[in-house]
């Protein structure tokens, strides 16, 4: 494969400098790169692409009447992290998942954050994320969000941002395993010469982090899914059968004296560790949304008095929401005393007088974001958008403040993408998985999205993003 | 085992089977067809009275001719009972439970439905002659099968995949039975024509039993194969094997001891069961074919709704009742 014709001005790409020059740790790949021959690299992609549906990797299934499933593109050319660079990103998210952690503990038992008026408490207790039944709670051994999966992107001087710290239902975990088992296939010998630091024990390090939230010796666990409608559905059967877990549905469940049994063939089996994919409200139409189907009724009941563990327990997602995002750096400063290792987007709070006018006056130069949605649903990119978006936008934030958050567009740093016959710059985000089991572990990988459009910055997959194997070097 | 699970993969079974049994029915009517004397016109009539979509298939063809009634049992979508229709179910089946199965299982299956999808219909109905269609069909079913049994443990939802399989396979091969019944002879006269014993033949070959049964029976004429398809205790697609091994794996998921019964639906398996061992073929002869075979049919599907009834659904009551006694 011929790279010389490889553009990355301006940018900052993951394995090339701006002179050309590829970066130390990309040199055992970039040498096996320009060896293949642009048919061969097409056929490893077709056969990834194959092994994909083969296995059943796809998302976002039957809304299509003719069953056609959608696999997540993921591109042969693997991201690249140095480990000094990775122990550095390590060594934030723990602080950031620590100081979360905290956070959420306090703002429903004391308040003290709240008290001290470092986070408005208006913010808090009027986000729609802030169950008010989990006041005064304190989930086993303390923990709220044992997983986590922060986006993480850099920008051109190629320094981390943290993008969304995605304490609710992270997904993508399957794709990270699944395509480290592509990569392996496609590019046999590599690996070891490079030296990549394996992922393949995550599920493993779940189901110890599970079990750890019981006092039983042999608790049963189980993974709580929508069902096979919903889009990440092969993530939640996958990770029951790498944990054997039971993969359970909201039917399957009842609740009878305040422990939550799963209905089995033979009877009923009482069920001890949850590791729910339903969001906070879905969970149960007694304690929240009545007109839920999908949770079962009675199980925070149970969850209050201590039967069941649910992980992420519920009530997580307040620190989730991208107004509350804005106040990290102080929460970790309040609960840590300590500089946060790893920086948040600079952004500006629509729900303050001097942000929201900056806002209005140079959105075009900004990214708009609601605060509460997901997926790059109800956004706005200010530089790629019309003045009547523009116009749309500006009535939005006037009429509803409080809803909308805005940040500078960042220039996410590329990486070498196979495009037909060639190679070009893509840009890319980084989504590592944080478990909080005994202690804090950040699985050495990450799903890294990649906008397939060339120039475009939105990489979620819903909106026509790809993926990379990532590889987190010893 | 989770109720829901269990329904599955009893489900996964069935329809595999299903598919499979269709692949058979269609590759030996086309063998026969071949075989015909000139001028007699096909019959593939009987093959939609078989499968019981004949009040289905007439409200949207008129006449039955070769094409359209292979393409409504094969790839036809509005059929809920044609191949792609019964293996898209048996994979969603499948993916529901796909914690349980193998890799190497739900890959096949997955791979089966890429297969069905993907084939355009021109691509099989272009072409002249189809079996090889039907015989990759039946292979790649027979292949899951193989794999199941050096992979799968013996346990609970081993019982439910293999009890969901013989219960179709014995509805099925009853059905194929009946197909015999529909394929109407020219005149009464022909009876032990070399007509009737090509229709015989075809019988035969489409459970794969020709060989089997020329050795075990000699003759080709119709009490021998109708005892051997519904009586015969060691043939794997005779009626009563299929219903004694269904039986033996209720046995095994309820713990019960054999011939005893500790829900409805082995009750009624256990009565068929002991109905079929304690018959002949002088019985059949006189209660007539196809009125034996409609009764073993209506039989099955008690079966199948107490089964349902007895692991599948919720049993609150019962829960209760757990509940104070401990």
């Amino acid at each position: 494969m011929d790279l010389s014709n490889y553009q990355c001005k301006g940018l900052y790409d993951e394995m090339f400098q701006e002179d050309g020059i590829c970066r130390a740790h990309y040199h055992p790949f970039e040498k096996l790169l320009r060896k293949t021959h642009p048919k061969k690299l097409k056929q490893l992609q077709f056969s990834a692409n194959k092994s994909q549906l083969a296995m059943g990797m796809t998302f976002n299934v039957y809304h299509n009447e003719e069953g056609l499933e959608k696999i997540l593109h993921l591109d042969v050319i693997p991201r690249i992290i140095p480990n000094a660079e990775w122990l550095q990103l390590e060594a934030g998210l723990k602080q950031r998942i620590n100081a979360l952690n905290h956070f959420i503990q306090d703002i429903y038992n004391d308040q003290n954050i709240l008290n001290d008026g470092i986070v408005p408490r208006d913010l808090i207790e009027n986000s729609k994320d802030f169950l008010k039944p989990c006041m005064g709670l304190t989930p086993p051994k303390g923990i709220w969000c044992h997983i986590t999966g922060t986006d993480l992107i850099r920008d051109k001087s190629g320094e981390y941002f943290v993008l969304e710290d995605n304490l609710r239902c992270p997904s993508g975990v399957s794709y990270m395993l699944e395509s480290r088992e592509i990569i392996k296939r496609a590019f046999p010998n590599i690996l070891n010469k490079t030296g990549v630091m394996p992922v393949s024990n995550y599920p493993t390090r779940l189901l110890e982090m599970l079990k750890n939230l019981s006092v039983k010796d042999k608790p049963v666990v189980g993974v709580l899914t929508p069902g096979i409608y919903n889009s990440a559905y092969f993530e939640h059967s996958y990770l029951a059968l790498q944990m054997g877990a039971e993969l359970v549905t909201g039917e399957d469940l009842i609740v009878r004296d305040k422990k939550v049994y799963m209905q089995t063939t033979q009877g009923f089996e009482q069920i001890d560790v949850i590791y729910r994919r339903i969001d906070d409200t879905f969970l149960d139409p007694e304690a929240f949304n009545p007109d839920s189907l999908l949770g079962v009724p009675g199980i925070f009941e149970a969850y209050r008095a201590g039967n069941i563990a649910l992980a992420n327990a519920p009530g997580t997602g307040v620190a989730d929401d991208k107004a509350v995002y804005a106040y990290v750096p102080d929460i970790i400063k309040y609960y840590l005393n300590e500089t946060p290792i790893l920086n948040n987007v600079p952004t500006y709070l629509c729900r303050k007088p001097d942000d929201r006018q900056y806002v209005l006056d140079h959105i075009e130069d900004l990214v708009v974001k609601e605060t509460n949605a997901a997926g790059g649903y109800g956004m706005l990119i200010g530089p790629k958008s019309t003045p009547e978006e523009h116009e749309k936008f500006r009535n939005l934030i006037k009429t509803n403040p409080d809803n909308y958050i805005a940040q500078p567009t960042l220039n996410l740093s590329t990486v070498p993408t196979l495009v037909d016959d060639s190679v070009e710059c893509r840009h890319v985000d980084l989504r590592p998985y944080v478990l909080y089991g005994e202690e804090i572990d950040v699985v050495p990988g990450a799903l890294s999205r990649v906008a397939l459009k060339k120039g475009s910055l939105v990489v979620n997959s819903s909106q026509g993003g790809g993926s990379k194997d990532t590889w987190v070097l010893y | 085992m989770l109720s829901r699970v269990a329904n599955s993969i009893y489900w996964l079974g069935r329809y595999l089977e299903r598919a499979e049994n269709y692949a058979r029915f269609i590759d030996v009517n086309f063998n026969l067809m071949l075989d015909l004397p000139p001028g007699l016109k096909a019959q593939w009539e009987p093959l939609v009275l078989a499968t019981g979509d004949h009040a289905h298939y007439v409200k949207s063809h008129k006449d039955f001719d070769k094409r359209s009634v292979i393409f409504f049992m094969t790839l036809d979508r509005s059929n809920p009972n044609s191949i792609l229709s019964a293996i898209t179910y048996a994979r969603e089946n499948g993916r529901i439970v796909r914690e349980h199965l193998s890799k190497e299982t739900w890959e096949k299956i997955n791979g089966l439905y890429h297969m069905l999808n993907n084939t355009s219909e021109r691509k099989i109905w272009g072409k002249k002659d189809p079996r090889s269609f039907f015989e990759d069909i039946k292979y790649q079913i027979q292949l899951l099968y193989g794999l199941a049994d050096t992979t799968v443990a013996r346990t609970e939802g081993w019982y439910f995949r293999t009890l969901g399989m013989y219960l179709e396979r014995a509805d099925k091969t009853s059905r194929i039975l009946d197909v015999k019944y529909h394929m109407l002879l020219p005149s009464p006269q022909e009876v032990g024509s070399p007509l009737d014993f090509l229709h015989w033949n075809a019988l035969l070959k489409s459970v794969s039993a020709f060989n089997t049964y020329r050795r075990l029976y000699g003759t080709i004429e119709s009490s021998g194969l109708l005892e051997f398809l519904v009586f015969n205790r060691r043939f794997p697609r005779s009626i009563y094997f299929c219903i004694k091994e269904a039986e033996d794996c209720l046995h095994m998921i309820s713990d019960s001891q054999n011939y005893d019964f500790k829900n409805s639906a082995e009750k009624e398996i256990g009565a068929l069961r002991s109905k079929l061992a304690f018959s002949d073929i002088a019985d059949i002869i006189k209660d007539g074919l196809h009125e034996s075979i409609d009764e073993i049919q209506q039989k099955i599907n008690v079966i199948s709704s107490e089964i349902e009834l007895s692991f599948f659904q919720i049993k609150q009551p019962s829960f209760t009742q757990n509940q104070s006694q401990s």
